[in-house]
């Protein structure tokens, strides 16, 4: 995959810079952008939750931890337990597109795909949560395209029967009839769904130790295989 | 598993089949696959082969005990956290709904070149392949002063059943301010970290109904499985009770007298009230019947778990010499799933798929507070071979120990419905 490769290059090339606080968004362009957030998620003064929790100080907090929303799925609440926290590369991740996080986030939204639209709005909330300057933060470089898959990655057809023998490892823990019982149920998801969290594991932008070590020796194919037995139980 | 109406039936129906000895050999011309031993390994091996051959296959479990009672959670029947019943199993859903045979009886012979296993019943089982997982046997004089006749005085509860609930009515009577011993197995041995688990479900218990008794534990290993994770523990939740005395005091020159009740250490000699011996161990019985070990293992293709020394039997779990991979329930159930499709590929003519292998080990150290350590693995350079891996850290938080307890729990109904259906 050369994908990847490349990303790591220019990723290793850019740390040996020297760090400098970066302008990576427009606030102003994000306050705009914000707009399709802004009827789910108050920001700014006399914030509230509403539908959403409101986004102020969501710089470096443990996701699902805001004191007063009680919304949150129980994907979300575990993730936060499992370690994910908000900086800026998952943040970024999640606003574009929140199911690689968290595959059952009651956020409905698709995701904004344009990474400059994506910063500008990063960029716009920074100014809600605590000095910057204080904030610990992934390289710049990771305001990259981290959980879009390509086009042709998302097109595998996946292989029912490879996903069944695959699957054998899964049963263990995610138990067939779905039961949900400390092992969170994957089974009739849908097949995107499945295969853009295997990703985010793989990538480890997605918490979890375990989960993280059985999709990094997953390939394409065998994600697509194992997301389409899974899906059709 | 538990036992209700259903799975009664279904083991009325097993003991039926292992009165009718003589009819005991499949009808028909399918092949024939004989599983020895009905735990982690052979009743997953058993039901996958079952499955996924769509009944084309007529497979045999053979088990001696009706009821099995699972190691893995034994430690926490212990301590309370599990009834005796939540970690007991019965075979009926194998028979009655994969159509696996089982045979409630012994095997004690093995013909290699008749290709039959004969039983202490009397019957004889034809195979086109077998499946040894027996799990593991005591080395005799592993521990000097103690034999299988001193197990009710010095139990070991490293085969789980009465063993356990032996060994905690041991615990629950114990004086006012007593001590409980260990005597730790040298490695390799079954379940590394179950050992320190038990140490830690031992001092919960003492600690909330004689909380100045003692905990000595005599190890010939200068380290353990999660050791770290385990003294952060000990010294959080049971401060001052626990006291391992390793090779460099004498752990490694450790001999009992279950009569007296004392434990000799270096020549010092200490009366304990509770004696858990856990003896040096080797592969069950059953593997050296077949000549397939090497020493006190089993070796096997790193590939599909097929025996080096025999190509139509194929060994599972604790008792075979399996690369990286510790000795485990989770395991057996990881090498069962290989086993089965090698089995049923090579006898259906069916597809195969590359051998992949993982491991995760669950401990818990007090209430609410659980680590865990895994692995995956595979073939690599002729064995079983370690490739990525996590464990827990200390340090962690609470929410994230409970989260690891909690995933525990939901593992083990997923295995128990992944052995027993």
């Amino acid at each position: 995959m050369k994908k990847p490769l490349l990303a790591a290059l220019s990723l290793a090339a850019m740390i040996t810079a020297p760090a400098a606080a970066q302008e990576f968004g427009d606030a102003e362009r994000g306050a705009k952008a914000y707009r399709q957030c802004a009827s789910c998620h108050d920001v700014g003064e006399g914030a509230k939750h509403r539908v959403g929790p409101h986004l102020n100080g969501i710089f470096d907090r443990r996701a699902g931890s805001m004191e007063g929303y009680t919304r949150y799925s129980k994907g979300l609440v575990r993730e936060g337990v499992d370690g994910l926290f908000w900086d800026l590369r998952r943040l970024d991740a999640y606003i574009e597109n929140p199911k690689a996080l968290v595959s059952d986030t009651r956020m409905a939204f698709r995701g904004i795909k344009d990474p400059q639209e994506r910063a500008d709005v990063i960029a716009y909330l920074r100014q809600f949560s605590a000095d910057p300057a204080n904030i610990p933060e992934a390289a710049p470089t990771a305001m990259s395209r981290e959980v879009e898959l390509t086009p042709e990655v998302l097109a595998i057809v996946g292989d029912v029967d490879y996903g069944d023998y695959l699957s054998t490892e899964c049963t263990t823990c995610h138990q067939v009839d779905g039961d949900d019982d400390g092992v969170p149920p994957i089974i009739g998801w849908p097949e995107e769904d499945f295969v853009v969290a295997m990703h985010a594991y793989k990538r480890k932008i997605r918490p979890h130790p375990v989960m993280q070590m059985f999709a990094s020796r997953l390939s394409d194919e065998e994600i697509a295989a194992l997301a389409a037995y899974f899906g059709s139980l | 598993m538990k036992l209700n109406r259903r799975t009664f039936v279904g083991a009325g129906v097993a003991a039926a089949a292992s009165l009718s000895a003589p009819m005991l050999h499949a009808q028909g011309g399918k092949p024939r696959v004989v599983v020895i031993g009905g735990g982690a390994g052979g009743a997953t091996a058993a039901r996958y082969i079952a499955k996924d051959s769509d009944g084309a296959i007529d497979v045999t479990l053979v088990e001696p005990t009706r009821t099995y009672y699972t190691c893995f959670f034994s430690n926490l029947y212990m301590a309370g956290f599990r009834t005796l019943e939540s970690i007991a199993h019965s075979y009926g859903t194998l028979a009655a709904d994969y159509g696996v045979n089982v045979v409630h009886d012994w095997a004690v012979g093995i013909d290699r070149d008749a290709k039959t296993v004969s039983l202490a019943g009397g019957g004889t089982l034809p195979y086109d392949r077998l499946v040894l997982s027996p799990g593991i046997d005591f080395v005799d004089g592993s521990v000097p002063g103690w034999d299988l006749s001193a197990q009710n005085a010095m139990p070991h509860a490293y085969k789980a059943g009465s063993q356990s609930e032996l060994l905690k009515r041991q615990i629950e009577s114990m004086p006012e301010g007593g001590v409980f011993a260990m005597v730790a197995p040298p490695n390799p041995y079954r379940c590394p970290p179950g050992p320190y688990e038990r140490i830690s479900m031992v001092g919960h218990m003492l600690k909330n109904m004689n909380p100045t008794a003692k905990i000595l534990i005599l190890d010939p290993k200068p380290a353990f499985s999660k050791q770290g994770l385990f003294e952060e523990g000990w010294s959080r939740h049971y401060s001052g009770m626990v006291d391992r005395i390793g090779p460099d005091f004498g752990g490694a020159d450790v001999s009992v007298d279950p009569g007296a009740m004392t434990v000799t250490v270096d020549g010092e000699v200490t009366k304990v009230d509770v004696c858990n011996v856990i003896p040096g161990q080797k592969a069950g019985r059953i593997v050296e019947i077949a000549g397939v070990n090497d020493g006190n293992w089993a070796p096997i293709e790193a590939d599909t778990m097929r025996s080096t020394i025999d190509a139509n039997i194929y060994v599972l779990g604790d008792a075979t010499s399996a690369g990286d991979m510790p000795k485990s329930g989770f395991s057996a159930n990881s090498q069962a799933k290989v086993a089965a499709m090698s089995i049923r590929g090579e006898l259906t003519d069916s597809r195969v798929f590359p051998a992949k292998y993982a491991n995760t080990c669950w401990s818990l150290i007090a209430t609410d507070d659980g680590v865990k350590v895994g692995n995956s693995y595979e073939p690599a350079d002729g064995k079983i071979a370690k490739v990525d891996g996590f464990i827990s850290q200390t340090g962690e938080d609470d929410e994230m120990r409970k989260r690891t307890y909690e995933e525990s729990i939901g593992w083990y109904q997923g295995i128990a419905s992944d052995m027993f259906g």
